[in-house]
């Protein structure tokens, strides 16, 4: 066997290669136009190509069908809406309603998510040892299944609306959903909101002169009676000069239901809850990794300085952990929202349901319609993501770490 | 289901290019040797599994049908169970040869959606299911009521009509199956269940005491039921269409499961025409001469299909109404074979 000797790459070769690693220069400039253009061309290929088909087929194409009535009735609905309205209208009821389970979700799902890290920590034994079971037991069943449960558990709790039960008479609870009084607006409306919202902008003032004393001159200035006397006068005062600033509708039984006031479905109720939980599941174990990941000199630190457990875990711990929790937690809110489009197994009329469901099936557009929701997906992904970036980066900012 | 429609979707918009030569069905499902057909996730007397497996039900014996004219072999059938909002993508991407999936036969379906209804298999309309503790005899009683309805059907908007023209309030929930709603009526959710009456029937049967639930007299739509095809294949469309006239005529001739052999004997005319002893009509619909027997053998005529499946024969019960044949008072009438 004889081994020969390999020629040297010609110039040509050399010059390619150099291309292709792209590191600088005119000529890997030139390469990635090329690669751009490819992907652009192949992606420009794939519409011309679904829409020249589409058309051979005589499959009905292109978004006219959003102005177009919708016909059909939802049951939750944030902005008004009847049956006559366009199928634009159909779209932003379902957002609206995918972004209040999600907001609220996500509000709940990060303060059980805290507690019960915090509970996994703690020193007590059977707190430590429930909040595990919870994070074990929560977060290995899929969700669709814990919807399904809340939904059918609640449902199964609640009385037909002839026996609801009532709170005070004016709170009705049976399985049709929670019925409340619903706030009015009077004329003083106005002049309330705008007394209670120059009461907490005062609140806050005084209290940050209240840090600023005690950080810049170590005075401690006793504030809160202060605060209550703003927060409870002002709104109070208002109130009293020009009548109540709201009266309230209540429910009644009227026929198979109760008509007036607002109400919470059940639907919503059971899928906030299968949500919250779960997640709360995932951002436990974040939170208590965060946690951890907090070298144990600095808790010792806060003891010695004589402070107490919670208020070392709040001043000093939390916001050091704050670095290693924010990203995967920003992962747990993403994927809340998008467990959101589970809802139509349960009937909450949710963008998926309404829109990628009804919508759909009456148009029969699918590719317009998957498209739409796949791009408010990820504009609310990217949304969010920008959102806690934005806290990261301010995070950092105030430890010092720019 | 979302992950279900989201594949038809993404096949519908980057596979349609191998679609365009879909002018071949019979040639593609007789090469596959099998007819791939879009049926419901289970419902009874129209398309449902049994403890064994075997699909059963009258848009079952449809797609049999067509199988064995292609094969000789009913069995040869893949079924697909589709939800009612994934069905027409199934069917428009080509994961799916025929729909028969107690689909309603309606304008903007038949036009919009690249696909043509062959027939009308099942003359249906939509009802009213309710407890008979609510002491309700008449839809026009349901004020305020609370509505149970599956997604993705023509069931939402006939019931908004209805509800709006008789000056009625309403509250309504869409869920994804038709499991799942009638798991939400029998919780207390709703007051009634709405859908087609022969499903309602159906349903009836799976509730804890089927006896407690009534079906309301009105009948608030028509829901004329039928298979669906593709757009841009009419040998194919012929074909299925052909299928299920040749049903309702077996039965106007009285041709039954029992006596075909003999009745291909007869030497009446417009027999050796049906059974292809004279004449080549089979071929003209680019399959055997003998295709109207293979059709009766596997799954009898019409009459006898839908007593096995939903009628007399069946745990619905269903009367004939409007399904009986156009000269015993109904309205199935079928082109004649010739």
């Amino acid at each position: 066997m004889t081994i020969e000797s390999r020629p040297p790459p010609p110039q040509f070769v050399a010059k390619l290669r150099r291309a292709l690693g792209g590191r600088a220069g005119w000529s890997g400039f030139v390469f990635q136009i090329l690669f751009t253009a490819a992907l652009i061309w192949i992606g420009y290929e794939i519409v011309a190509n679904a829409r020249a088909n589409l058309q051979s087929q005589r499959i009905a194409s292109g978004f006219g069908f959003l102005d177009n009535t919708a016909g059909f009735d939802v049951s939750q609905t944030l902005i008004p809406y009847s049956g006559s309205d366009t199928y634009t209208r159909v779209f932003f009821v379902g957002l609206a309603n995918t972004l209040l389970v999600s907001v609220i979700g996500i509000f709940f799902a990060t303060v059980i998510g805290f507690i019960v890290a915090l509970g996994r920590l703690s020193p007590n034994w059977l707190l430590a040892r429930i909040a595990g079971a919870y994070v074990e037991v929560i977060r290995n069943l899929p969700v669709l299944f814990q919807i399904l449960f809340w939904y059918l558990a609640v449902l199964a709790a609640l009385p037909n609306p002839r026996q609801s039960i009532s709170v005070f008479g004016s709170f009705f609870l049976n399985s049709r959903g929670l019925f409340i009084p619903q706030p009015i607006a009077n004329p003083g409306f106005l002049p309330f909101a705008i007394a209670v919202l120059v009461a907490i902008i005062v609140a806050l003032g005084l209290r940050s002169y209240a840090r600023q004393q005690l950080f810049a001159h170590g005075r401690v200035l006793l504030i809160w009676p202060y605060v209550l006397g703003v927060l409870i006068g002002l709104p109070l005062i208002t109130s009293l000069l020009l009548g109540a600033p709201l009266t309230f509708e209540f429910p009644q039984l009227k026929g198979f239901n109760f008509a007036g006031g607002s109400r919470v479905i059940p639907e919503f109720v059971a899928l906030t809850l299968a949500l919250s939980l779960y997640t709360a599941a995932f951002i436990a174990e974040i939170v208590r990794a965060g946690i951890q990941s907090v070298h144990k000199g600095q808790m010792e630190a806060g003891a010695s300085l004589g402070l107490s457990r919670g208020a070392t875990l709040r001043l000093i711990v939390v916001p050091q952990a704050m670095r290693v929790i924010l990203p995967p937690l920003t992962s747990q809110y993403l994927n809340l929202t998008k467990n959101s489009s589970l809802a139509v197994a349960i009937g909450y009329p949710d963008l998926v349901s309404v829109f990628t469901g009804t919508t759909l099936s009456q148009t029969g557009q699918a590719v317009e319609i998957i498209a739409i929701t796949m791009g408010v997906y990820l504009l609310l992904s990217l949304v969010t993501s920008a959102i806690m970036n934005f806290y990261g980066w301010r995070l950092s900012r105030s430890l010092g770490n720019t | 289901m979302k992950r279900v429609s989201l594949v038809f979707t993404l096949a519908l918009a980057a596979g349609l290019s191998t679609q365009i030569a879909s002018a071949q069905t019979l040639k593609t499902v007789t090469d596959r040797g099998m007819l791939s057909c879009g049926v419901s996730q289970g419902l009874p007397g129209f398309s449902a599994p049994d403890d064994k497996g075997n699909w059963t039900g009258i848009d079952v014996d449809v797609c049999r049908a067509v199988a064995a004219v292609i094969f000789n072999d009913p069995s040869k059938v893949k079924f697909v169970p589709l939800s009612a909002k994934d069905r027409f993508t199934a069917l428009q991407s080509g994961e799916i040869d025929v729909l028969s999936r107690n689909t309603t036969w309606t304008l903007s379906r038949d036009t919009s959606l690249g696909a043509n209804f062959t027939g009308v298999t099942y003359y249906d309309g939509q009802g009213f299911l309710v407890k008979k503790s609510l002491k309700v005899n008449s839809a026009l009683e349901l004020n305020s009521a609370s509505v149970c309805v599956q997604t993705g059907t023509t069931t939402e908007q006939n019931l908004a009509d209805y509800f709006k023209s008789n000056n009625m309030k309403y509250e309504v929930i869409a869920f994804g199956t038709a499991d799942e709603t009638v798991k939400a009526y029998e919780s207390g959710r709703c007051d009634v269940f709405t859908s087609d009456v022969s499903q309602l029937y159906a349903e009836r049967l799976k509730l804890a005491n089927p006896a407690d639930h009534a079906v309301l007299p009105e009948v608030i739509s028509k829901e004329p039921l039928g298979p669906m095809v593709r757009h841009g294949d009419d040998q194919w469309f012929d074909l299925v269409k052909w299928v299920l006239f040749a049903m309702v005529d077996a039965e106007e001739l009285g041709i039954t499961q029992k006596n075909v052999d003999d009745m291909a004997k007869s030497d009446k005319p417009e027999l050796k025409r049906v059974f292809g002893t004279d004449g080549n009509l089979g071929e003209q619909l680019g399959v055997t001469k003998d295709w109207v027997s293979r059709i009766i053998k596997a799954t009898g005529n019409y009459g006898e299909m839908f007593d096995r499946n939903v009628g007399a024969g069946s745990k619905l019960g269903i009367a004939r109404g409007l399904n009986q044949l156009w000269n015993k008072g109904g309205i199935q009438y079928a082109p004649p074979i010739r």
